[in-house]
């Protein structure tokens, strides 16, 4: 404790607004200035949890001699926070100073917090000792940028390449591309993460102008890029020499703030599908806009975070990824929104009635994956249980098929079956009636605002 | 007249009960662990006597019938301890053998319906205890975790946590079954430690009563530096929780009220 107070935090304070951030000393000789540590975890993983990525596979990492960790299997989730967000990671920022004053940010300059730094060291400990307790699957570090975009992502490697090389750590690395950052530096990162990614987070050129004036829409590409680019290389490279070291092995991803700037589901879906196809991204992350500033630019304080939106859009991003569904066919200039009260899948095949009723005995993958409440796991126990015998709705029923929205598009090794010529609207009905959404409240609330 | 096979509850105490009733031709037979007690009076009972070579061979042979992904869901589905899940695996054994082939993927048939559920079950299981161990470092730089999973998940986890931890000495124990088992840096072994408490009370809980936390770093059980860095992760938990977006409901889905126990972060 006495060890503690002798290090004047207003001096610590004014160290970082000078923007620099300087190392203690050795870790090995030095106890854990556990308060002061506690403190700046307390701002700098509030600061970070606006970034909803938590995944934490898809890795290939190994543990090597004997080492500490691995992330070559499934992710997973270590806790839930009480919003039901996954804990997988430790999501920090290395310091919650920037430089930079965009208005949808809650570390933007303009805004009065308290501002607080780790040092690399501080990380680095955090990490190791968070993950031989099996708290976490590794570490997702970000920051506000200080100085410069260059000497951020050039003290963000520096923790990723400690955890590397000095403790031999195995586990998951998330690190983001700091946009401005030079491509040599993206270049060193991805050898000591897993995964990289940049934020977009305005799906419009238009949105950005409006909310964040000092940053440019090609900054956010020019890391993507870079990285794609080294993928490429890698993966090319490994086909002919097996040692290349390994280069974000679990690829890039970004996010998009959705709600903040009245763009259209259209448009928030169709730069996913940019993103998805141009970038190869992993993941697209869609976060509702949850109101950190008195902007008359932006939703007041206070606003609900728009929850229910949020998740017809990863509905969306499922059926495009895993369903094998064209952008095109689920938001167009006719539907330039999504339903709120029905998924979009359901949606789709209400005004798709044509290519329905179809035969769970005989349709292929594809269709069988278009079915309302047809899951792609309920698709492959169907396709396997199939081969030994025509299925029966209640074969359908003891295998988990749920049937409350299906029984409408499909028929089966049965006489029974819909028969009624209904119209999309009573089938919508009727699957509403019958079905109470654990959004309920939000439904009421949401659909009176958007009304 | 039905024949109760009472066998001592491993898996090769099953397999030699199987190897049995082929070996016997018995026609109607019961497998039931001998703990379990339900003897029947009035119809014979047979005592299986574990015989490890035996056991494998019923085991090869259906492994090489079925594959191995079949025959891990059989595995699994024996470590649900479901009860009657023995005639179960019986079921589906015979089924294997007399068409030569495993009924994989036959859902609508009850027997391979409930195999394929009950690996599911311990499969959840296996991943949230991979999940939920909390370990603490304690005396001799071992790192220790109680848990009492649902199902007997030890024997699946232990390659997932050797594979990970392989540079630090540690034990998970199963409190509920009574057996843990501990990895000394080259490999891992089953263990069963004699506490001095009454069950429900021993080893380490996840405690945020002052007097208790602090009776343990006294007792030397319990380093300072451990309740720091439960703290640390509490109060991480605390800060990367978005109040606005509180769903509780999903919460309590994610990590069942049972699991509380041992989370720091839930106490």
């Amino acid at each position: 404790m006495n060890a503690m107070k002798s290090i004047n935090p207003v001096e610590e304070e004014s160290r970082v607004s000078q923007y620099k951030l300087l190392e203690n000393g050795p870790s090995k000789t030095r106890k854990m200035n556990y308060e002061r540590i506690k403190e700046k975890l307390e701002i700098l993983a509030d600061a970070a949890k606006y970034d909803v990525s938590c995944s934490s596979s898809g890795s290939t990492r190994k543990n090597k001699n004997k080492g500490l960790g691995d992330s070559s299997g499934m992710g997973i989730c270590h806790s839930y926070t009480e919003d039901g967000r996954c804990v997988s990671l430790l999501k920090i920022l290395l310091t919650n100073v920037c430089i930079f004053d965009c208005a949808y940010c809650v570390t933007r300059k303009s805004n009065d917090i308290k501002r607080a730094a780790f040092t690399v060291q501080e990380v680095v400990d955090l990490t190791i000792n968070f993950y031989r307790r099996n708290y976490i699957e590794g570490l997702f570090l970000s920051s506000g940028i200080f100085k410069s975009p260059d000497a951020t992502m050039e003290r963000l490697i520096r923790v990723a390449k400690k955890l590397r090389e000095e403790e031999n750590f195995n586990g998951y690395i998330h690190l983001k591309s700091i946009p401005g950052a030079s491509d040599e530096l993206m270049q060193e990162a991805g050898r000591y993460a897993d995964r990289l990614s940049v934020n977009i987070e305005i799906p419009t050129k238009e949105g950005l102008k409006l909310l964040a004036p000092d940053k440019d829409h090609k900054d956010f590409i020019k890391p993507m890029k870079a990285v794609q680019q080294s993928i490429k290389q890698y993966q090319s490279e490994k086909k002919l020499i097996k040692s290349t070291p390994v280069y974000a092995p679990a690829g890039q991803s970004t996010q998009m703030i959705v709600g903040a700037t009245g763009e259209t589901d259209k448009d928030v879906m169709y730069s996913a599908h940019y993103f998805y196809n141009k970038f190869q991204m992993k993941r697209v992350y869609y976060s509702g806009y949850i109101p950190v500033a008195d902007d008359s630019r932006l939703p007041a304080l206070g606003t609900e975070v728009p929850m229910m939106r949020e998740n017809r859009l990863y509905q969306t991003d499922w059926l495009l990824r895993f369903y094998g569904f064209d952008v095109r066919e689920i938001l167009n200039d006719q539907h330039q929104n999504l339903d709120m009260d029905i998924d979009p899948k359901l949606s789709w095949a209400l005004r798709h009635l044509d290519q329905f009723p179809v035969d769970v005995n005989r349709a292929d993958k594809r269709m069988l994956a278009r079915v309302p409440g047809i899951g792609m796991k309920s698709v492959h126990k169907i396709i396997q249980a199939r081969r030994y015998r025509k299925l029966n709705w209640e074969h359908l029923r003891a295998i988990g098929i749920s049937l409350n929205r299906s029984r409408y598009f499909i028929t089966c090794d049965s006489r029974i079956f819909e028969s009624r010529d209904l119209t999309g609207a009573q089938i919508k009905q009727q699957i509403m009636i019958n079905s109470t959404s654990k959004y309920h409240n939000n439904f009421s609330n949401q659909l009176s605002l958007f009304a | 007249m039905t024949t109760t096979l009472l066998y001592d509850g491993s898996f090769n105490g099953l397999m030699t009960a199987i190897f049995m009733i082929y070996d016997h031709k018995i026609k109607w037979p019961i497998i039931a662990p001998a703990s379990r007690e339900q003897q029947n009076l009035f119809e014979g009972n047979q005592e299986v006597i574990t015989d490890v070579e035996k056991a494998q061979r019923v085991w090869k042979g259906f492994k090489t019938l079925s594959g191995h992904r079949d025959a891990h869901q059989v595995y699994c589905a024996f470590l649900s301890e479901i009860i009657g899940v023995e005639n179960t695996i019986f079921d589906y054994l015979k089924m294997t053998f007399s068409h030569q082939r495993s009924p994989s993927g036959d859902y609508a048939n009850p027997t391979v319906l409930k195999i394929s559920q009950a690996a599911k079950m311990v499969g959840r299981e296996k991943h949230r205890m991979e999940a939920f161990v909390r370990f603490h470092l304690i005396e001799e730089d071992v790192y220790y975790a109680n848990v009492e999973p649902d199902f007997n998940v030890l024997p699946l986890i232990a390659k997932h946590f050797k594979n990970r931890y392989a540079d630090q000495k540690w034990i998970i124990y199963d409190l509920k079954r009574d057996f843990g088992i501990s990895y000394d840096l080259e490999s891992v072994h089953e263990v069963q430690i004699d506490f001095r408490n009454p069950r429900g009370q021993r080893g380490i809980l996840n405690t945020t009563v002052p007097d208790q936390s602090e009776a343990l770093v006294e007792s030397g059980s319990f380093r300072e530096s451990e309740i720091q860095y439960r703290d640390l992760w509490n109060q991480y938990f605390k800060s990367t929780n978005i109040k606005s977006r509180k769903n509780m409901r999903l919460h309590v889905q994610h990590v069942p009220r049972r699991y509380w126990k041992y989370l720091s972060e839930k106490v």
